[in-house]
């Protein structure tokens, strides 16, 4: 209804700068391996972890070979058979509950530490990442004593695995360890746990808190490294269970590797998510909510909103407005309070990044950025929007996994359905209209583990998360999120 | 900063034949005025007000603050709205107006006084040449609840008096029984009442009284009427009811005066009015106001607080940012505590 094309305001309302003190932070210059509660020198090449917005080398880190990962399960069988196997429900959730309110306690130092390590604004790792990890820990503490209620398999007497092992990506490393390590325990396993290779620091952060809540030596396990590292775990016989988030490539080695074997895995996997915008919806909102979708931690998310499918009325509007809203995103240090998009994690996402929007230009479609100035140093990327993007291209099949959002259009409900679940992937999805019958129609045909309806990238404890088709298999969060640490499931 | 931009001139615009040309109809009927409000997009409440408080976590800091500060105190319009007003405490408002910190006075001044409309002479007469306005309440302030005869005296025996501004309110009974061509015509009618006769008018405030109107789209739909009608502000609350100016009423309302914009290349000013205290909650606001709306928002010729106990904080902040040490209450020099909000 208002199709008049209005310039790009850029505010004048120049914030000055609001860092985030560093100072809460003690960083060391290298860290060791986390194995039967103690900080022990890795039999690697150590290797440095820097920040991506300014390329600084934060610490050393040390990296395990298969004789460190054989001797982080061996703890943690031995742990598993002699302490925590034996503790009652109640016990192991005094525990949790302790780790939880250790984060809570010390959660600005998580923050600060994340967004050095990871690049994510402060605003993210505050708000977001920090407190839900720490939620994620009161959440399943809560379940430690009632999982006879919990209508897992075994019923009155659910059975853990034993040895779980994890390996979990760098977009949240501190979200997603919480997801991994605090539903393994409330079950009753023990824990060998790989953190990514450019985001090691909050979980040897973490390593600090388990020796700080007196968790018994062995049960948590944290063992630093890259791919190999992650194989060894994979590939060990002692370990019972796998979690797994991060790409559908290794997904998929991961799944080809334990075939044939006892080993059960849940894996979390990639996504190629629609954000679905109908002409009746609220459009102001569904612009925070395209924004919030893909240039939510630099849309390094594996449920983000990254192909925006718009009914064709609205197009050309829904466009203006958002082209508008981006120019009043905030790109820059992330340690500052106002920034809203962070660095691009490492030089190699920022190249992958840089291919696929090469690719997308190269097929015809219209690219546009916000056109803000980047830092000189770091790995930094415009918020980047393409336009006049159709199934074909390659932006809108393969996942970016950066700050770039495809706009493709629909015509009705079904061809939006049809191209929403034209993926190989199926995470999540999005639909922003106000007539609620189609919420729930549209909810029943998507083919995503996740739909929101009028919002995106929601995160709560209590609701499980997982997906379809390549996305992977296994649901975290909720009671479903209990199911797979337990004996009977995947 | 200049504390006050020139007021407008321009002659009350024939607002129905306006809305014909917008509307796209031959006759403005309620009928035709329903089908555009409900044809607006919707507002989704829990995405509205995250967007809010998200803005509201913006760290305003150093320099910035400072600015902010300035302005904030720009676009105060430092209001008395009481039954118990005297003479006496309406001079003392415009002597604070004038001198709002007798201990600095490269202080900005506020944008205007806000008093009732027996009260506009004195103020006028004891803010003299000065660049601070009066402004006026009129139309039955705050119920609005009187015949239309009534409204238009009260609004003309206001700008008889000199003021420059008035705050009408309009009938929230008709807005909510959707009977818009009601509230349309008296806001068209009141903005013809704010002619002076000699090609100037006061401007015109239009308070929708958002505590009473209750949901985001009632706000929005209100915001387009009152614009459409020729309002030359959207004003939240006339601080009487409970919620007054909420943060997310007024991304609503800045929302709509850019939107309008856009349509009509004209731009109208935002208001909220009572609840709003601190430094802190007025520099969210002009966060919300500069990635809303815009920067052309960002001079009190487009943004006004309706506040009275606003200024003393942003003074007591002020002072702290250029002494470095927090004075207190007792350093605020105040001729009028009021209770109004």
């Amino acid at each position: 209804m208002l199709p008049r094309k209005a310039p790009i305001q850029m505010s004048p309302f120049e914030y000055a700068p609001a860092p985030e003190s560093r100072a809460v932070v003690d960083l060391q210059s290298s860290y060791g391996l986390f194995i039967n509660g103690e900080f022990v020198d890795g039999g690697g090449n150590a290797f440095k972890s820097i920040s991506p917005a300014t390329e600084e080398v934060l610490a050393e880190v040390s990296e395990a070979t298969d004789a460190d990962v054989d001797a982080a399960v061996k703890a943690a069988r031995t742990a598993y058979t002699r302490v925590w196997s034996k503790m009652s429900g109640a016990d192991r959730g005094k525990y949790l509950y302790r780790i939880a309110r250790i984060l809570q306690e010390r959660a600005r130092e998580f923050a600060v530490l994340e967004t050095l390590d990871n690049g994510k604004p402060i605003k993210e790792s505050r708000d977001v990442d920090i407190p839900l990890a720490a939620a994620h820990f009161f959440y399943n503490a809560g379940w430690a004593d009632k999982l006879e209620f919990a209508s897992l398999p075994g019923g009155a007497n659910p059975q853990p695995h034993g040895v779980v092992g994890q390996v979990i990506p760098w977009n949240f490393p501190m979200l997603m360890l919480a997801w991994k390590i605090a539903p393994a325990l409330a079950t009753g396993n023990t824990v060998v746990l790989k953190p990514a290779e450019t985001t090691p620091l909050t979980a040897l952060l973490f390593a600090e808190v388990c020796q700080q809540a007196d968790l018994p030596p062995g049960v948590v396990n944290i063992v630093t490294g890259a791919g190999p590292t992650g194989q060894a775990i994979v590939d060990h016989p002692g370990i019972d269970k796998l979690a797994f988030t991060g790409s559908t490539g290794v997904g998929k080695m991961i799944a080809r590797a334990i075939a044939g074997t006892r080993k059960k895995a849940t894996l979390e996997l990639g996504g190629k998510a629609a954000n679905i915008v109908f002409d009746d919806a609220p459009i102001d909102q569904a612009v925070e909510g395209i924004v919030n979708g893909i240039f939510f931690n630099q849309g390094h998310v594996c449920c983000a909103g990254s192909r925006l499918l718009v009914q064709e009325s609205i197009a050309e509007e829904v466009e203006r407005r958002l082209k508008r809203r981006l120019g009043t995103l905030r790109v820059g240090d992330p340690l500052d309070k106002n920034t809203d998009v962070g660095a691009i994690n490492s030089k190699a996402q920022l190249d992958r990044i840089i291919a696929l929007t090469d690719a997308g230009e190269s097929e015809g479609a219209e690219r546009w950025d916000n056109g803000c100035a980047l830092p000189d140093k770091g790995f930094w990327f415009r918020p980047t929007v393409f336009t006049g993007v159709t199934q074909t291209h390659r932006i809108a099949q393969e996942e970016i996994f950066g700050p770039v959002l495809s706009v493709l259009t629909f015509r009705t409900p079904q061809e939006a359905v049809a191209k929403a679940n034209n993926t190989p992937y199926g995470l999540s999805a999005g639909i922003w209209t106000e007539k609620g019958s189609r919420i729930l129609w549209m909810a029943d045909q998507l083919k995503a583990g996740v739909v929101w309806a009028n919002t995106f990238n929601q995160f709560d404890p209590t609701s499980p998360f997982g997906g379809y088709k390549e996305s992977g298999y296994g649901r975290e969060g909720g009671r479903h999120g209990l199911e797979p640490y337990v004996k009977g499931t995947h | 900063m200049s504390t006050t931009t020139e007021t407008p001139s321009r002659t009350a615009i024939d607002a129905t034949a306006r809305a014909r040309d917008l509307l796209g109809v031959s006759r403005l009927t309620n009928q035709a005025l329903t089908t555009w409000l409900h044809g607006l997009p919707g507002v989704d409440q829990v995405g509205c007000e995250a967007r809010a408080a998200g803005l509201g976590t913006r760290s305003i800091k150093t320099t910035s603050k400072q600015w902010a500060i300035d302005l904030a105190i720009s676009m105060i319009d430092l209001t008395t709205l009481e039954g118990a007003d005297t003479h006496g405490r309406v001079r003392g408002l415009a002597a604070k107006a004038l001198v709002p910190d007798p201990s600095d006075l490269s202080t900005p001044r506020p944008a205007a006084v806000c008093v009732y409309g027996d009260m506009v002479a004195t103020a006028k007469q004891a803010l003299g040449d000065s660049d601070v306005k009066v402004a006026a309440v009129a139309t039955a302030f705050p119920s609005g609840r009187a015949s239309m005869a009534i409204k238009l005296a009260d609004t003309k025996d206001a700008v008889k008096a000199g003021a420059d501004e008035i705050d009408m309110v309009i009938d929230r009974g008709a807005f909510l029984s959707g009977d818009y061509l009601t509230v349309f015509n008296q806001i068209a009618e009141v903005t013809k009442a704010c002619d002076r006769g000699d090609g100037t008018r006061a401007r015109l405030k239009v308070i929708m009284e958002t505590g009473e109107l209750v949901t985001y789209d009632n706000v929005r739909r209100a915001s387009w009427l009152s614009m459409l009608a020729g309002g030359d502000f959207i004003k939240t609350s006339t601080g009487k009811i409970q919620p007054a100016a909420t943060l997310p009423v007024t991304l609503i309302m800045l929302e709509a005066v850019r939107d309008w914009r856009d349509l009509t290349g004209e731009m109208v000013g935002v208001k909220p009015a009572g609840g709003i205290k601190t430094s802190k909650d007025a520099i969210k606001f002009l966060v919300t106001v500069s990635e809303i709306a815009g920067e052309d928002w960002l001079t009190n010729q487009w943004f006004r607080f309706g506040a009275s106990s606003l200024l003393n904080d942003l003074l007591l902040q002020r002072q702290r940012m250029t002494t470095g040490a927090y004075s207190g209450a007792n350093y605020i020099a105040d001729d009028s505590p009021s209770t109004a909000y």
